[in-house]
């Protein structure tokens, strides 16, 4: 008698976890759909061709994010250009050529520490050490960007180059190569995977940045080419979207580029994904 | 008979371990000389730092005098990478690079700055042939090398280290990852490369010893206890755990 009404009371332990877990994962998953489908419904009728390919103008009171767009895509492509030679040598060094392991250990240990500090406090010391030198300007918010993702081009390329099997080192140092034939053509190959993946978490990290820029790279609307635009004050989709909510109350402009980011974002994640299998496959080969 | 190695009072510390004592052996030209020991004895230590890959491991100490053809090999002339392609190392378990078999092949002679592609061609070719793999690869040689069998892939991995005309090969253990059918043919294939180079091979196998090698080294915790001709260590042991240990009676 005693053992059935314990089995009992278990089986009703484990169906009332079972709806508690239940109910979690529901509201989880509803919540992320929620916020997803939201975002899109209220984003997705102001995207217009206008929107995309016009800049603002005062004069005829439209709105057109190009140069936001535009603005996002140079400082994507001045902070990769800067924080790959950067990030990916940091890390040949660390793991290649460096012989004190302690050192070596503080280093990595900063960098993960780096990486997890709040990016408004990028921005703060951003402002005080390139926006007060060279002005607000894209540039600025490209340079406080390369120390944000410095961390994450270094960290995921001494991952991969750590997965590189030693015996592929020994083999090329037994023919006689130098340390750094052995790196160019042995080592670096095996860990291209690693970069890509690193500067593509780093675009994703770009694309939603705006605490850092908003302290350094302004808010203008201006529409530049390369050049002009690096040396110029602009905003970039994320600041151009807050901008737009906050001080011009533009909700349906502010919800078409949360549109268009949230799109972007789910775009980079995939193609993280197919690269990391492409490149799982090949070595599995 | 001329020596090609020559050590006098060789020790090596891994910090404050000591790996080899006193080591003395004189290496003959064109022969096969097989290292044995139980493990841990020091003897693959011993072959790393005939060309210097012990470099690569950090706190190694090493006092002594080695000379390859007279040469002192720890003198600071001596081009550690020009050592290399004079002493050539097959490893333990099949390395080829993840590339194809010609580029494999081709590294060595690439690293020592030939890039005429009709030289490498040949060098390719030759190479192959020496290791006996040519007539299995020479249609596929553009295909990724490591989508051969193991024991291919050390064949693979002789050629590689003939290439660059080594006047010596170190081979550590080369058949322990292997069939014995794929064990036996390094083993023919080892008998015929002493015509042309010097071989020094690491083994934890007696009976390839016997089978291959002109002559034996002994090695025990560290120490060089025997060297001799490899007919006389087996019948004739000098020393009583030369005795005990190919007897079986340790190891």
């Amino acid at each position: 008698m005693l053992n059935r009404s314990l089995s009992k009371k278990r089986k009703s332990f484990e169906v009332l976890m079972k709806i508690l877990m239940l109910l979690s994962v529901g509201l989880t998953a509803s919540l992320v759909l929620f916020l997803l489908v939201y975002v899109l419904v209220q984003g997705i009728p102001n995207i217009t061709w206008e929107l995309l390919s016009t800049k603002p103008s005062y004069l005829t009171e439209k709105i057109g994010i190009l140069p936001d767009i535009l603005n996002t895509v140079y400082i994507v492509i001045a902070t990769l250009f800067l924080v790959l030679p950067l990030g990916v040598g940091a890390a040949i060094y660390l793991t290649e050529y460096a012989s004190n392991k302690k050192m070596v250990g503080i280093i990595e240990y900063a960098a993960e520490t780096l990486s997890g500090i709040p990016s408004i406090i990028y921005g703060l010391v951003g402002m005080l050490l390139f926006s007060n030198n060279m002005g607000t300007c894209l540039m600025a918010g490209a340079l406080t960007l390369v120390i944000m993702n410095l961390p994450t081009i270094m960290r995921t390329t001494q991952e991969s180059l750590k997965t590189v099997p030693q015996s592929y080192r020994e083999g090329a140092f037994g023919l006689g190569a130098g340390k750094w034939r052995v790196v160019r053509t042995v080592v670096l190959p095996g860990c291209v995977d690693g970069v890509i993946t690193g500067c593509i978490l780093s675009v994703g990290r770009i694309l939603g940045e705006s605490a850092a820029l908003l302290f350094t790279a302004g808010f203008a609307h201006a529409l530049n080419g390369i050049i002009d635009g690096l040396a110029a004050p602009g905003a970039t989709l994320t600041v151009a979207l807050y901008v737009y909510a906050k001080e011009q109350g533009e909700f349906g402009v502010a919800f078409a580029i949360a549109a268009i980011l949230m799109v972007l974002t789910v775009l980079i994640n995939f193609v993280a994904t197919l690269v990391q299998k492409y490149f799982a496959k090949r070595r599995s080969l | 008979m001329s020596n090609i190695i020559s050590v006098k009072d060789m020790c090596l510390w891994y910090g404050e371990h000591q790996a080899l004592k006193n080591i003395n052996i004189e290496i003959p030209k064109k022969s096969i000389t097989a290292f044995i020991g139980p493990s841990g004895c020091g003897k693959s230590t011993f072959l790393k730092t005939l060309n210097r890959m012990n470099d690569l491991i950090p706190n190694v100490k090493i006092t002594g005098d080695i000379r390859y053809e007279d040469t002192d090999i720890f003198s600071p002339k001596v081009d550690v990478n020009h050592l290399r392609k004079e002493i050539g190392m097959v490893f333990q378990k099949p390395n080829p690079f993840p590339m194809s078999i010609y580029d494999n092949v081709a590294y060595g002679p690439r690293t020592h700055g030939i890039t005429n592609k009709i030289q490498l061609d040949e060098i390719v070719e030759f190479a192959l042939r020496d290791a006996a793999i040519w007539n299995e690869v020479k249609d596929r040689l553009k295909k990724n090398a490591l989508g051969l069998s193991g024991g291919q892939q050390q064949r693979l991995c002789i050629a590689r280290a003939l290439a660059v005309q080594p006047k010596m090969l170190l081979m550590d253990e080369p058949t322990s990852a292997l069939d014995p059918i794929s064990t036996s043919r390094i083993e023919e294939l080892v008998m015929e490369l002493k015509e042309k180079y010097t071989i020094v091979m690491v083994t934890h196998n007696m009976q390839q010893a016997v089978r291959v090698s002109d002559y034996t080294a002994f090695f025990l915790l560290g120490e060089l206890v025997e060297f001799e001709k490899t007919d006389n260590i087996f019948s004739q042991p000098q020393d009583k755990r030369t005795e005990d240990y190919i007897t079986g009676r340790f190891g």
